[in-house]
């Protein structure tokens, strides 16, 4: 083995161990408080068996995923079929349009639904305006309405990998099939479909483990309707640490069962013919051409409303609409506070550098890690690769209870170091939490490199410095910009790591947004959610949009 | 199988192949190659798919290390060196141009690499890309040029840091048929005007004998061979060279040592070369080549008898395809209206013609 081999391996075990630190240990920490360590006991198990209110969370976070995964499919798939299919006025923009909630915070698209189908929002006032109604007609709580946020947030999933699949289909298998007489109906069911089983799993399988994860939904309009992350975080501010101990364990066994079963339902499938060829044309419509751009427009108006509503109430003076169907005054006091006072900035400044920071570190960890274990062929690629997804299969709470776990004692021997309560936490966590998505950008982008390329600057005389700068940054970098713009989206946008690791110092966007909701200061929280949205959409589409095939192509999207 | 035939040693050595073997997991890839290229010589490693050639010249390269074994240059052991010290130009297969570089820069990098700045860099990239042919290219994209002018940026890429050795992976083979001809002989234009030791990799045994002034011929992670195009093809030195190298047909036979024939099935006998200590009644394969076989009138002693089955029409003659009495097939190339299939006929080495190579029959 020559020194440059055993340098290589060395580094890798090195990272190895620091991604177990990070990822593994804390885990594994948990497991064992759950067990109560060193007495090692399944009593915390036999409690949770025996109370009833935890498995009506477990069983309403299962259910109310697979009922997620049945009405994202349901708007989703026909959806891209229209869009991937059809041609008609304003394709392309609705088509764009339709998969914006997909850049947007999950609790932003949730504040977004409160007020406008909230029960002070503006569709109930307005009903209870036009038929004089004494109370609100509805009250939007309970898991109708956590279905309703989850459908309108996760069909993009659906929608996306199923244009992708679309598109990737070969034009000629289609062509063959109605060659050899079979109707479009016979070709839909017989080719397309089983064609895009690949794609409609993977949908499937990113909604149930984002619906699995959510936490935004149920906290805001669940009330008394807890689901098992809500569960974990009602458990540990109550004081009870084993059970919230014992919850964490069960959701991420949980998680990683649904994991395991749909991943072996597509094990051994081989799907052919996918990826060549040219993709169908799209059907030109007829008369019933504006009929279906009106139905895009309306549908993305539909889709669009709640943010043009978040827009308008952040433009609502504190104080100023009380029993008004429409806000009597509109200005820019609420922007103007949050730039202008210390204490209403402080949070998004703390977003932004945490999320930051904590980009630029799972950027450094992902791309060491890719490059040792494709360009460095290291024994130990696969573990790192996998130690890097694991955060991606486990929901956000496990991992916000298990940093909260691990870091909360002081034993530098056992790798355990006080951070919760101080500033290094919050980026810590969202470090660990975007692992997955830095580093699937690497490998990815690694993988479609060239070997050669490395390999004929090396022949040249690059030093690997000169490898690094000029052959290998320039050519990731697009596949790079667009892991850590999204890794970046999701920090500055987390609520699930934040609200269990987040001091008064640290309190990032959403953990601001919540505390002004329930202060009665919905302008300035809609203010926030308005400065979150614009944010991450316009770091969306400057560096994240080289990520589309990515994310859409191996569910990159974490649960939130 | 045969031992390694003992490398040709020429006169003065420059790149020198020590007893290389290289394994993947269980896969023995090269098995004991040494061999040596003398200065501005152009070998080329020719063989099949998987015969270990593309992981020799990686070897070389410093891409990969051998498991024993030595690469010496000029005397140099450069074994345990990085590719980045070797000094060595290589060539891809896919070209491996940087596609985020202009043209100019892809050949400027190896000179920067070494540190070269400035002027004599600009002087530099102008003058290799003058010496294949695209002088004022610098500014262009890679994406925006032909395959054939790809090949030649990769080329000029590899040339302008004034390499010690120069490798080429399977050069030609990106480059569609109608092109691979000219720019096979533009290939070797260059290569020659450079004066560059030179070692190429192919499977294709026109490009191996036009550009190679020897041919080293690897297979199953030997090497078989090594010598000009012409011993290749005269003097096969194994059964597998024999077959590989140019046309041939393999017939069952069993050898008679005191007359120096093989003994074919039908009875007739036809005078071969084969190894000194192969055995009296040994079961041979004979390996004829089409061109040194002919129609006889009658049979005789060395004119085996047999049925034309088909004939190939190759210009002004033609490959007659013939099944001989009591078993195998051989091809005989004669004129086009010798013989017609379904005809009975007599088929003898041409007295003047390459005599057929008789080798002891391997039995699986």
């Amino acid at each position: 083995m020559t020194r440059r081999v055993v340098r290589r391996n060395l580094a890798a075990a090195l990272l190895a161990l620091l991604l177990l630190w990070l990822v593994g240990y804390p885990l594994l920490v948990t497991l064992a408080q759950a067990l109560e360590a060193p007495r090692w006991t399944l009593q915390h198990f036999a409690e949770f068996a025996r109370r009833p209110e935890e498995w009506r969370a477990l069983w309403a976070s299962i259910w109310i995923s697979l009922v997620t995964v049945g009405l994202a499919a349901a708007i989703g798939v026909p959806l891209a079929f229209l869009f991937e299919r059809a041609e008609f006025p304003g394709r392309r923009v609705l088509g764009s349009l339709v998969a914006l909630p997909v850049v947007l915070p999950p609790l932003v698209g949730v504040i977004a639904f409160l007020f406008l189908y909230g029960e002070s929002g503006f569709v109930a006032r307005g009903i209870q305006a036009a038929f004089r109604l004494e109370e609100p007609p509805w009250r939007l709580a309970g898991p109708a309405a956590v279905l309703l946020v989850h459908a309108y947030t996760m069909y993009v999933y659906f929608y996306l990998f199923t244009r992708a699949g679309l598109a990737r289909l070969d034009a000629a298998l289609l062509e063959a099939a109605a060659g050899l007489g079979a109707r479009p109906r016979t070709v839909l069911t017989r080719v397309t479909l089983p064609l895009l089983r690949p794609a409609l799993t993977g949908a499937a399988l990113l909604t149930f483990m984002t619906s699995l994860a959510s936490f935004s939904a149920p906290y805001v309009f669940g009330g008394g309707f807890r689901v098992m992350t809500t569960q974990i975080v009602a458990s540990k501010l109550n004081g009870d640490i084993p059970a919230a101990m014992v919850e964490t364990v069960t959701l991420a066994a949980v998680a990683l069962i649904g994991l395991a079963l749909l991943q072996m339902s597509e094990t051994g499938r081989v799907v052919a013919g996918g990826g060549r060829g040219v993709a169908p044309a799209r059907r030109q419509l007829g008369r019933s051409r504006r009929f279906v751009a009106g139905f895009g427009w309306v549908l993305a108006a539909i889709l669009l409303l709640p943010h043009a509503t978040l827009l308008l109430v952040s433009l609502v003076p504190r104080s100023t609409w009380t029993i008004e169907i429409l806000p009597p005054v509109l200005n820019l006091s609420n922007y103007a506070a949050l730039f202008s006072e210390p204490e209403r900035l402080r949070p998004l400044v703390n977003s932004l550098w945490m999320a930051v920071a904590a980009t630029a570190g799972a950027l450094v960890l992902g791309f060491a890690a890719a490059r040792l274990a494709v360009r460095g062929r290291t024994p130990l690629g696969g573990t790192l690769e996998t130690l890097l997804a694991i955060p991606w299969a486990l929901p956000g709470t496990v991992f916000a209870v298990a940093l909260s776990a691990t870091f909360s004692v002081h034993a530098p021997w056992v790798g355990r170091f006080v951070l919760v309560g101080t500033a290094a936490i919050l980026p810590l966590g969202y470090l660990v939490r975007n692992l997955p998505l830095t580093g699937r950008a690497a490998f990815g982008g690694f993988r479609q490199l060239d070997p050669a390329l490395d390999e004929a600057a090396s022949s040249l005389g690059a030093g690997w410095w000169k490898r690094l700068s000029r052959v290998d940054l320039p050519l990731l970098a697009p596949a790079l910009a667009a892991g850590a713009s999204l890794a970046f989206l999701t920090a500055l946008g987390d609520f699930v790591i934040s609200i269990v690791l987040y001091t008064f110092e640290t309190r990032p966007i959403s953990i601001e947004i919540l505390s002004s909701l329930r202060l009665q200061e919905t302008g300035v929280a809609a203010a926030y959610g308005v400065v979150l949205a614009a944010l991450s959409a316009a770091v969306f589409f400057l560096w994240g949009r080289r990520g589309d095939e990515m994310r859409t192509g191996s569910g990159l999207h974490l649960p939130h | 199988m045969s031992p390694s035939p003992v490398p040709e040693r020429p006169s003065k050595q420059f790149l020198v192949l020590d007893h290389l073997d290289k394994r993947f997991g269980d896969l023995h890839v090269t098995q004991d190659v040494s061999f040596s290229v003398a200065p501005s010589e152009i070998l080329a490693l020719l063989g099949p798919s998987g015969s270990g050639k593309t992981t020799v010249l990686r070897v070389i390269a410093g891409f990969e290390t051998p498991d024993s074994g030595r690469v010496l240059v000029d005397g140099e052991d450069v074994t345990p060196l990085p590719p980045e010290r070797r000094r060595f130009g290589i060539v891809f297969q896919h070209y491996a141009l940087f596609p985020h570089m202009t043209v100019g820069e892809n050949v400027a990098f190896g000179l920067e690499a070494r540190g070269r700045k400035g002027p004599e860099v600009r002087d530099r990239v102008a003058r290799a890309l003058a010496a294949v042919d695209l002088a004022g290219f610098e500014r262009r994209k890679v994406t925006e040029i032909s395959g054939g002018q790809q090949q030649r940026v990769a080329l000029a890429r590899a040339l302008a840091p004034e390499p010690r050795i120069l490798l080429l992976d399977e050069p030609l083979s990106n480059l569609d048929p109608s092109l691979r001809e000219r720019t096979r002989r533009e290939l070797a234009r260059i290569i020659r005007a450079a004066g560059i030791t030179t070692l190429f990799v192919t499977h294709e045994q026109d490009e191996a004998f036009e550009l190679g002034d020897r041919v080293a011929l690897l297979h199953e992670g030997r090497l078989e061979q090594l010598g000009t195009a012409r011993e290749l093809y005269r003097s096969p030195a194994t059964r597998f060279v024999a077959g590989f190298i140019g046309r041939s047909s393999v017939i069952p036979g069993v050898w008679e040592k005191a007359t120096g024939r093989a003994r074919l099935p039908g009875g007739a006998a036809w005078r071969a070369v084969a190894n000194s200590n192969l055995l009296d009644g040994a079961p041979v394969d004979v390996v004829v080549r089409p061109e040194a076989l002919t129609f006889a009138g009658a049979r005789n002693g060395t004119a085996a008898e047999g049925r034309v089955l088909e004939t190939r029409f190759a210009g002004h003659e033609t490959y007659f395809s013939v099944a001989l009495e009591g078993g195998g097939e051989v091809e005989v190339l004669a004129a086009p209206d010798a013989a017609q299939p379904g005809w009975k006929v007599f088929v003898a080495p041409l007295p003047a013609g390459p005599l057929p190579r008789a080798y002891l029959r391997e039995t699986a």
